[in-house]
């Protein structure tokens, strides 16, 4: 896997998403300091709203799945798979760690992660 | 009238009661009127009304909102009324009815309907002037107007309508008296020893009692209108008396039965007239129904038997195939100048080998005793007094005849440990669920089947719980069984990490005084939260504490619109609303709006509320735009937060000619003080100038109307989804009363009501409704008022405009920024033009925009 920095540590905020851009691309970036990975990474696209959103969306777990929920009309994202828990629709998913205070992706797309 | 109509068998309705319009609406819904043409005769001034809540007229309601028609449902179904029209006389043989007017009226059927009227003892002075009696709304007009001038109030008569007219009399203020022949108070429902501790409950409220007292003449009085003479045991004139100014009347109601007796139908020795089971009298053409009719020598002095009647005549007449009459449960259920009293079957014990037991606690002041089979195997009756908490328990092992546990006692000793309460479950699908309008639970579980899946939704399917209210507790522990049965969870808990109800978790963050979201969930709870718990403690810990809440534990339980302080938009720009309490700006400040607008190229509306609202602002423009409106001296709106929006208002008496008071002073001044909170749902309030009501009070949380005397207060309306017109809650206040009551009401929601339930919904679901609110805020039943003000105090202190803390602080406005490693900002918001202002391109319009470039 070829990781690649993104943004510092220190633009993340816990529990809360924010946005950037990675290879062109808008990535939603999640924070989650008490979980073992600690970071995510999905598409910032919201499939059901066409809008680039998901970074503002609401953080938790449903049963054992990790979540961000949707700003807009609420469905929920598996951060791990960026499977739709609601709707058959999924978003892109990085591969993502903390290194030495920085973020990293994994260069390439992988919707299994 | 139409051909057909005239050649319709006519049927006549005498008396235009309670039942007797309950009697035309179920005509109505077996299409009743389409064979008959169906007139009914009335002789009130007045169409039927709720006479059952008849008090609540002196607590503001009006006429109107006690009318159960003002007409419409008759025109529109082609019934003829006349109102202030008595029928004085009846040929059965003719099958006439003579009006007071001399008209005669034919009829194939009659119905008589005429209910009852209050008897007066034949006291000498019983007519002297400042008498009355307890029935009619002139009735009530006519002792409102009386207790103006008056200060002493006696009621003769210690029944449940006697003690219900003192309260009145009370709520007047007036020294009031109760004066009862019997030996002790209510002498049909409670035996002696519940009598007693009733009579020393009311007497701790300042209402003297005398029982075993009859009042020999009433004459001059000394020191008020008049004075009333008791006798002594002999019925001897004694020196004893009473003086008093007011004396109403409430010994009794006898059956308006002179048409029936005159014309020679079977009639009671005592009075009423005599009914067979299909309501019919002794004459196969005339039925006679409600407080008129005797059943196997009984007559009904509750709504409930006489609507169970009207349906029996109704399923004669047309043979609907409906239930005969067969008698009903008088078990009555109330609160008597704020005293629980229940009465339950044999209260008196009087069935051969009952056997009883009972329980005193003259500290806590209750008494509660129970009538059981010779067996003690069945329930015969109970008396209850001051506490009415096992009175639906026992109600339905009295009605369904359910088998007593082991120890039958235990159904009223005090609960010590878990109490053997009857699970809805054991009912039997024929347990009567609501008396007053005879729904069973078989009712309800076919309704629930049919989709109604909640206790409103239960209501409007059978009508249940929307008489006395009584059954509302019931109703819901049924509706939530049967959910339960359905496989549909009826769990309280807020979510899957907190197996808490909102309520709960805002005592446990009170009361253990914490302060985060992960301290809770760490004492509380499990797992890592979601988007009901998370918004839900934010909403909570800024209830309560009233903290930032962009500061750093609270920002992740913020939902979107609170993060950024902002309404998110369908393509991810934001709209900004800054406040204007009470819709009232000057030309400055409308001119920095337009500044703004004009600047960052928003889209601009006025909104529903009396204020403006800037669309189509991207993320990173909010902090300059707030920076421009803070420095003209604007506040956050807080549209985004459940919290308090706006306070609608009109001009009021500065310059409206009709305004009777500074209906704007008084919008701004309570937009200024509850700005800012936050709340289980959001709150909107009005205040109007006058009744015209310009600013639509009445369909807001809190609405205030001025009149000459002060202030009307009207709580828990709405629009939205399902309109509620706000209620009554109290009349005439001055200003500091005016936001005392708020401030207690507004605490008293956001401490209890459940999770985005606005206020029509919360008063709804508490228990005693409108009347326990009341209780709780004017009252103070719950020894609470002082806290919740105190509450709400902390809170107008630690007021913060978030949009002015947050430009302060750089680390937080970084969070604006569209992306933490770029400086563009997101590419898919395009907007184009139209009718000169943006609005954001649709899918296909972003298409083609895409291509073209
Ligand atoms: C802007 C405005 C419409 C307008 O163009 O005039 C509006 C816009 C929204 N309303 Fe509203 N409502 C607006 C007045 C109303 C009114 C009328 C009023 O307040 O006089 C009502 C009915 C009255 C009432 O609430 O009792 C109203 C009933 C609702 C409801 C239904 C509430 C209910 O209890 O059924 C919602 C949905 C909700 O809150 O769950 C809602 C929700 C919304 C939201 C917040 C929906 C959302 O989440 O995006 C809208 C976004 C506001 C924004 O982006 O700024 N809005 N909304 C009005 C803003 C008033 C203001 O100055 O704050
Ligand atoms: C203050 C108060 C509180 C009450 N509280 C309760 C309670 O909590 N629970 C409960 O179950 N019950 C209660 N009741 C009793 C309840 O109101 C009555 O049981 C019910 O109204 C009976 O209905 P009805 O139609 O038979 O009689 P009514 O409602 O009295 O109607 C009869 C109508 O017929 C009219 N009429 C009579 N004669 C003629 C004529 N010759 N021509 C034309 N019209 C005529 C009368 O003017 C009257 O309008 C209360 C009553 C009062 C007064
Ligand atoms: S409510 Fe009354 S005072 Fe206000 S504008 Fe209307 S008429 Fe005038
Ligand atoms: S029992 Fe009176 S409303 Fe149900």
């Amino acid at each position: 896997m070829q990781w690649q920095t993104v943004c510092k540590q220190e633009d993340l905020i816990p529990d809360v998403g924010v946005a950037a851009i990675f290879e062109e691309q808008q990535v939603a970036i999640f924070y989650l300091p008490k979980t073992e990975q600690k970071v995510f990474a999905l598409g910032n696209w919201d499939p059901c709203s066409k809008a680039n959103v998901l970074s503002r969306g609401l953080l938790g777990n449903l049963g054992n799945k990790l979540v961000v929920a949707s700003p807009l009309y609420k469905q929920h994202f598996d951060l791990q798979t960026g499977q739709c828990l609601e709707e058959n629709v999924s978003v892109p998913c990085w591969a993502a760690r903390l290194v030495d205070g920085k973020v990293e992706l994994a260069s390439h797309e992988n919707r299994e992660c | 009238m139409t051909q057909t109509q005239q050649h319709k068998p006519q049927l006549v309705v005498v008396g235009n009661g309670m039942v007797g319009h309950h009697f035309i609406e179920e005509c109505l819904t077996h299409s009743g009127h389409e064979h008959y043409q169906i007139t009914v005769i009335g002789a009130e001034a007045n169409l039927a009304y709720d006479r059952v809540h008849l008090s609540d007229y002196f607590n503001g309601k009006s006429a109107a909102e006690l009318a159960f028609t003002n007409g419409t449902l008759y025109n529109r179904n082609g019934i003829q009324y006349r109102t202030s029209t008595k029928v004085v006389s009846l040929n059965p043989d003719a099958h006439t009815v003579t009006l007071d007017s001399g008209e005669n009226l034919r009829y194939d059927k009659l119905v008589l309907a005429t209910g009852s009227y209050p008897f007066v003892p034949p006291i000498t002075g019983h007519d002297r002037k400042n008498t009355f009696v307890y029935r009619t709304l002139e009735d009530l007009d006519a002792i409102k107007a009386c207790a103006e001038t008056a200060k002493t109030g006696t009621v003769v008569g210690g029944g449940l309508l006697g003690l219900e007219a003192a309260n009145a009399l009370k709520n007047l203020g007036l020294e009031t008296s109760v004066v009862e022949f019997a030996p002790r108070l209510m002498p049909v429902q409670l035996d002696e020893a519940g009598g007693a501790q009733l009579k020393s409950m009311i007497e701790s409220l300042g209402v003297r009692v005398y029982t075993a007292t009859a009042t020999q003449k009433i004459i001059d009085g000394d020191n008020a209108v008049h004075r009333m003479v008791f006798a002594n045991q002999e019925g001897k004139e004694q020196d004893s008396y009473l003086e008093t100014d007011l004396i109403l009347f409430s010994a009794g109601i006898r059956p308006y039965d002179q048409l029936a007796r005159e014309s020679g139908l079977e009639v009671g020795d005592r009075g009423g007239i005599t009914i067979n089971n299909h309501c019919l009298t002794s004459h196969p053409d005339i039925y006679a129904i409600g407080e008129c009719a005797l059943w196997q020598g009984r007559i009904y002095g509750l709504v409930a038997p006489g609507y169970s009647m009207a349906k029996a005549a109704v399923a004669h007449l047309f043979s609907t195939g409906g239930n005969a009459f067969t008698g009903a449960d008088m078990s009555t259920k109330l609160k008597l100048l704020g005293c629980d009293v229940g009465s339950i079957g044999d209260a008196h014990a009087t069935t051969a080998g009952a056997k009883t037991f009972f329980y005193q606690d003259d500290i806590a002041g209750c008494y509660r005793k129970i009538v059981v089979s010779a067996d003690a195997k069945k329930l015969l009756g109970a008396v209850l007094v001051g506490d009415n908490s096992q009175y639906d328990t026992l109600l339905q092992y009295y009605l369904n005849g359910i088998d007593l546990p082991e120890q039958p006692e235990s159904l009223i000793l005090p609960t010590t440990s878990e109490s053997p309460a009857l699970g809805v479950d054991a009912l039997p699908a024929s347990a009567s669920i609501c008396s007053c309008l005879n729904v069973t639970k078989g009712d309800i579980s076919t309704a629930v089947a049919n989709g109604a899946l909640s206790v409103a939704d239960v209501k409007s399917a059978t009508k249940a719980s929307t008489g006395c209210g009584g059954c509302a507790a019931l109703l819901k522990k049924v509706v939530d069984n049967e959910l339960l049965a359905l496989g549909v969870e009826v769990s309280t808990d807020v979510c899957e990490h907190f197996a808490y109800t909102r309520q709960a978790l805002y005592d446990l963050i009170k009361i253990g005084e914490i302060k985060t979201f992960d301290e809770l969930i760490s004492k509380h709870g499990r797992g890592y939260g979601c988007m009901v718990c998370r918004p839900l403690v934010g909403s909570m810990l800024a209830s309560i504490w009233n903290e930032y809440v962009l500061a750093e534990p609270h920002v992740s339980l913020q939902d979107t619109n609170d993060r950024y302080l902002a309404n998110m938009q369908k393509d991810g720009t934001y709209s900004v609303v800054p406040r204007i309490p009470g819709g009232e700006i000057t030309p400055e400040k409308l001119i920095v709006i337009g500044e703004v607008a004009k600047k960052y190229h928003l889209y601009t509306k006025i909104t529903g509320g009396q204020r403006i609202d800037l669309f189509g602002a991207r993320q990173e423009q909010l902090p300059a735009i707030w920076q421009t409106l803070i420095e003209a001296g604007f506040e956050t709106g807080q549209a985004y937060g459940k919290s308090v929006r706006t306070v609608k208002s009109c001009v009021g008496s500065t310059w409206c000619r009709f305004g009777v008071n500074d209906s704007m002073k008084m919008a701004i001044d309570i937009e200024n003080r509850y700005k800012g909170l936050r709340a289980p749902h959001k709150l909107k309030f009005a205040v109007s100038g006058c009744t015209r009501e310009c600013a639509e009070a009445q369909s807001k949380d809190i609405g205030v109307i001025a009149t000459e005397g002060g202030w009307n207060l009207y709580v828990c309306g709405n629009g939205g989804m399902k309109p509620r017109h706000a209620d009554l809650f109290a009349t005439d206040l001055d200003d500091k009363t005016l936001i005392q009551y708020i401030d207690r009401i507004l605490m008293f929601y956001v401490k209890t009501a459940d999770r985005l339930q606005r206020t029509s919904v919360w008063m709804d679901n508490l228990e005693g409704g409108l009347a326990y609110l009341k209780a709780v805020v004017i009252h103070d039943k719950l020894g609470l008022a002082q806290e919740l003000e105190a509450q709400m105090a902390h809170l107008v202190d630690t007021f913060q405009c978030e949009w002015k803390t947050t430009l302060q602080d750089p680390q937080k406005l970084k969070a604006f920024k569209p992306f933490v490693n770029d400086d563009r900002s997101d590419n898919n918001i395009i907007f184009v033009e139209e009718r000169d202002q943006i609005r954001p391109a649709t899918e296909q319009e972003k298409h083609t925009l895409l291509v073209n470039s």
